[in-house]
Parts: structure tokens; C-alpha cells; sequence
């Protein structure tokens, strides 16, 4: 498995050497512009949804660069966007712990209970 | 890492549940997508500049308008596919300086010129129609943000063939000078895409890797001969031709056979030889460093608005 990857595929033209096994911290310069994220929300009533992410200085710049980049075709009528270091996330590792135990809980759902034929409707 | 690991990750794959950005990969995933996404996205901003250069000179203004939409549509996929790389831990800077040292590569496409107008119908057609081929299934690439940065850029791709192909269609209608133009536009073309989709599979030792992490689905000469099929009846529509004396349906395998592809020029254009790879090059390097004063002046008014809020 310590073979590098030579083969070229669309995108994926290879490389002399493996650039992204170089270094392993991601190398920012001080001038990099903050990162985003930018959530939509295509028609009215519907919730916002995630619509992925760019690079702005400020809330302002994100929400002009959100229109160009992810709202081209009128996909959207209202745009969140978010400084990406303010989301907190769940854990993957911790996926277990914190959702198995839904799982046994099948009490909470309409099909657990049996009810006569001649109640309908519920 | 223990096998355990990646025998588990394995079996996500299998399962075809996605994998996210926080889950646990193997190294060599990890570098694989970051390469791929990341030679990806600099394809899609590398490609504007062979268009970039009819802007200008469109014969009208709704052409103009079309390309102008388009060409920006090509940046929207740059900065989908550069933000989908930077979830494996790449930073953004780097990504350009890899590009701009001449570290990473791009499509070797976008090293030929554009020499008249007829070039970016063909170029709508045939190069796009290429990258719409090779694109499609990897919306279900087992990576999450690729597959999803994927399917909004597939989603935009069909007004670029399609523009393309109208194009050419008005030129293949027109008198015989545009005729000549559109023949000898896909004449240049059709070579160079072809060799868009990779060397061929038993020159590519690791095509295995990748089927098996679902990072591509269906291999370099399987989806250069769904093209070959898809483009030798279009061009019919145009009354064209392609240019290969071997092109001819095969009744037997249900398919068209077609010539050999010089692959030495190939190797030549990704190797920095092609045509324009100097130009191109020249011109990414430019806009980076005459737009360091628009970052930094950027970057100072928002601090100073911070402190003054
Ligand atoms: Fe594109
Ligand atoms: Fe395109």
C-alpha cells in the first residue's frame, strides 16, 4: 500500500511528487480570507439548507460572493451565510453514543401501537 | 491505523454511504481526493481563460452575454470543487500555490488555443461534452462534499454543451467561409478531448484503488467511448465530420471504432510543452499578484471596521 498514485484520472492529472502528503498542517497565509458557510433557502417556506462555502473578509462580502456563487439561477430566496469557525459539530466518532439509543425507542413511533379496524384515521 | 479501520471504511464504501469531511479515511483517500478535487477545481478556472479571450470579440451581444454567462458559471465550478478540497484539511492558499509554482496540473485541454470564434462552439460542445461524461458519475463519488459540489455543477453543465452545439449549428448553416471555420474548429478539437479523459486502462495500474473507494465509477476508455458514440451521430446533426479515416460503426460490439490517439502529444502538453501551457500559466500568476492589493486592502478595511464596532 505504499505505492503513490501515478494514474491520471479526469481531474486527477498526477504529479511528480505527492503534494498532498507534503506537509500535513494546511498552510494558510495571514492574508487568507476567513472561511463560511452559506446556507439557502430556495422558495419561501421552505427551511434554509447548506449550500456549501467560500471566502469573504466580512459578513457583507460573504453574503455578495453567496449570491454570485451559489444563487446564479435563482435558487434561493433568502441567504444565511456564517463564519465556519462558529459551527460546532458532533463528533463522527461520537455517532454511536449519541444516536443509537433512538433506536430501541420504537414506542415513539405511530406503527408500534395496533389499533381495531374500525378506527380510522388516527 | 489498525486494518480494523479500514476494513470498516471499506464497508461503508461497499454500503455506498458517503463519507464526510470529519470521518475517519485512510491517508492515501485522503490524498488522493485532495489531488483530484483540487486539480479539478483548477481545470474549471484555468478553462476560463481560452474563452476569456472571445469575450471581447463575440460576433453579437447575446453571444456575448451566453459566454459571459457561461465563463462565469466555469469560476462558480472552481470555487464549489475548491472548497469541497478544502474539507480534507488543504487550505485554500496552498491549492493556488501548488497551481501557480507549476506544482499541480489541470486539464490538458486548456493548453490549446482558441484561434476563431467556431473554437468556442467546439469548445461548448466537445470539451464541455467531455467533462460532462466524466462528471456525471462522479455525483455519486463516495465523498460527500465532491458528489454534492458535483451535482450543482452538473446541473449548470448542459446550457454549456448546448450553447456550444446551437453555435456551431448557426455556423454549419452559414456560408461557406463559417462552414470551413466549424469544420476545421472541431478538426483541432476532437483530438485534444479524447485525451481529456486519461490515458488508456492498461496503461492506468491503479484504476483499481480508486473503483474500489467509489472515488470514479466506470474507467478512463469506457467513458471516452460512450463519447466517441455520443459525438460521431451529433456531428451528423452539423453535416461534419470528425476527423478520423478509422471512425466507423461497429455493428458487432454495438459501438464506434476509432483511431489511435497520440498519446506522446499527451504527455507533452501536461508536461508544461502544449501550445499555450506558458500562456496560461503567465496569465493565472498575473491576476493572483496584481489582485494582492485588492486582498489586502480587503483584509485592512475589515479590521478596521471590527475594532471600530
Ligand atoms: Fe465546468
Ligand atoms: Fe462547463
Amino acid at each position: 500500500m505504499q505505492t503513490l498514485f501515478r494514474k491520471f484520472f479526469y481531474g486527477d492529472y498526477g504529479e511528480e511528487k505527492n503534494l498532498a502528503a507534503e506537509n500535513n498542517q494546511p498552510k494558510q497565509t495571514i492574508s487568507e480570507w476567513p472561511l463560511w458557510e452559506v446556507f439557502i433557502r430556495s422558495k419561501q417556506g421552505l427551511d434554509h439548507k447548506h449550500a456549501g462555502s467560500l471566502h469573504a473578509v466580512d459578513a457583507a462580502m460573504a453574503m455578495e460572493n453567496a449570491r454570485d456563487v451559489y444563487t446564479r439561477r435563482s435558487e434561493g430566496v433568502s441567504i444565511w451565510v456564517v463564519e465556519s469557525k462558529y459551527i460546532h459539530a458532533s463528533n463522527p466518532d461520537d455517532a454511536d453514543a449519541l444516536f443509537d439509543p433512538a433506536n430501541d425507542k420504537i414506542y415513539r413511533h405511530p406503527s408500534f401501537y395496533e389499533l381495531p379496524d374500525e378506527v380510522k384515521h388516527m | 491505523m489498525g486494518t480494523n479501520f479500514e476494513e470498516q471504511f471499506q464497508q461503508k464504501i461497499d454500503q455506498e454511504t458517503k463519507i464526510e469531511p470529519k470521518d475517519w479515511m485512510p491517508q492515501k483517500y485522503r490524498h488522493t481526493l485532495i489531488r483530484q478535487i483540487s486539480q479539478h477545481a483548477h481545470s474549471e478556472i484555468v478553462g476560463m481563460l481560452p474563452e476569456g479571450n472571445w469575450i471581447t470579440r463575440a460576433p453579437s451581444l447575446k453571444r456575448k452575454s451566453i459566454l459571459l454567462a457561461k465563463i462565469q458559471d466555469e469560476a462558480g465550478h472552481g470555487l464549489y470543487l475548491y472548497a469541497a478540497a478544502e474539507t480534507l484539511g488543504i487550505s485554500r492558499d496552498e491549492m493556488y500555490e501548488q497551481l501557480h509554482e507549476g506544482k499541480a496540473k489541470y486539464s490538458s485541454i486548456f493548453n490549446y488555443p482558441t484561434l476563431t470564434w467556431a473554437d468556442i462552439g467546439a469548445i461548448g460542445w466537445l470539451v464541455d461534452g467531455a467533462a460532462i461524461m466524466n462528471q456525471v458519475p462522479l455525483c455519486r463519488s463516495s465523498f460527500g462534499p465532491y458528489a454534492r459540489a458535483m451535482v450543482r455543477v452538473c446541473k449548470e453543465e448542459s446550457f454549456h454543451q448546448r450553447q456550444g452545439f446551437e453555435s456551431l449549428l448557426v455556423l454549419s448553416k452559414g456560408t461557406e467561409e463559417q462552414k470551413r471555420m466549424c469544420q476545421d474548429a472541431i478538426n483541432r478539437w476532437w483530438w485534444p478531448c479524447l485525451m481529456m479523459f486519461g490515458p488508456p486502462d492498461d496503461e492506468s495500474p491503479n484504476t483499481l484503488q480508486s473503483m474500489q473507494w467509489k472515488i470514479k465509477r466506470f474507467s478512463n476508455d469506457e467513458l471516452r467511448q460512450k463519447f466517441v458514440n455520443m459525438i460521431a451521430e451529433q456531428v451528423k446533426v452539423l453535416h461534419m465530420t470528425l476527423p478520423d479515416p478509422d471512425l466507423k460503426w461497429n455493428e458487432e460490439k454495438n459501438q464506434y471504432d476509432f483511431g489511435k490517439i497520440n498519446w506522446e502529444e499527451f504527455k507533452q502538453v501536461l508536461q508544461g510543452n502544449g501550445p499555450c501551457n506558458k500562456e496560461r500559466m503567465d496569465a493565472r500568476r498575473k491576476a493572483w499578484e496584481d489582485g494582492a492589493w485588492v486582498r489586502e486592502a480587503a483584509n485592512a478595511y475589515a479590521a478596521k471596521k471590527s475594532i471600530a464596532s
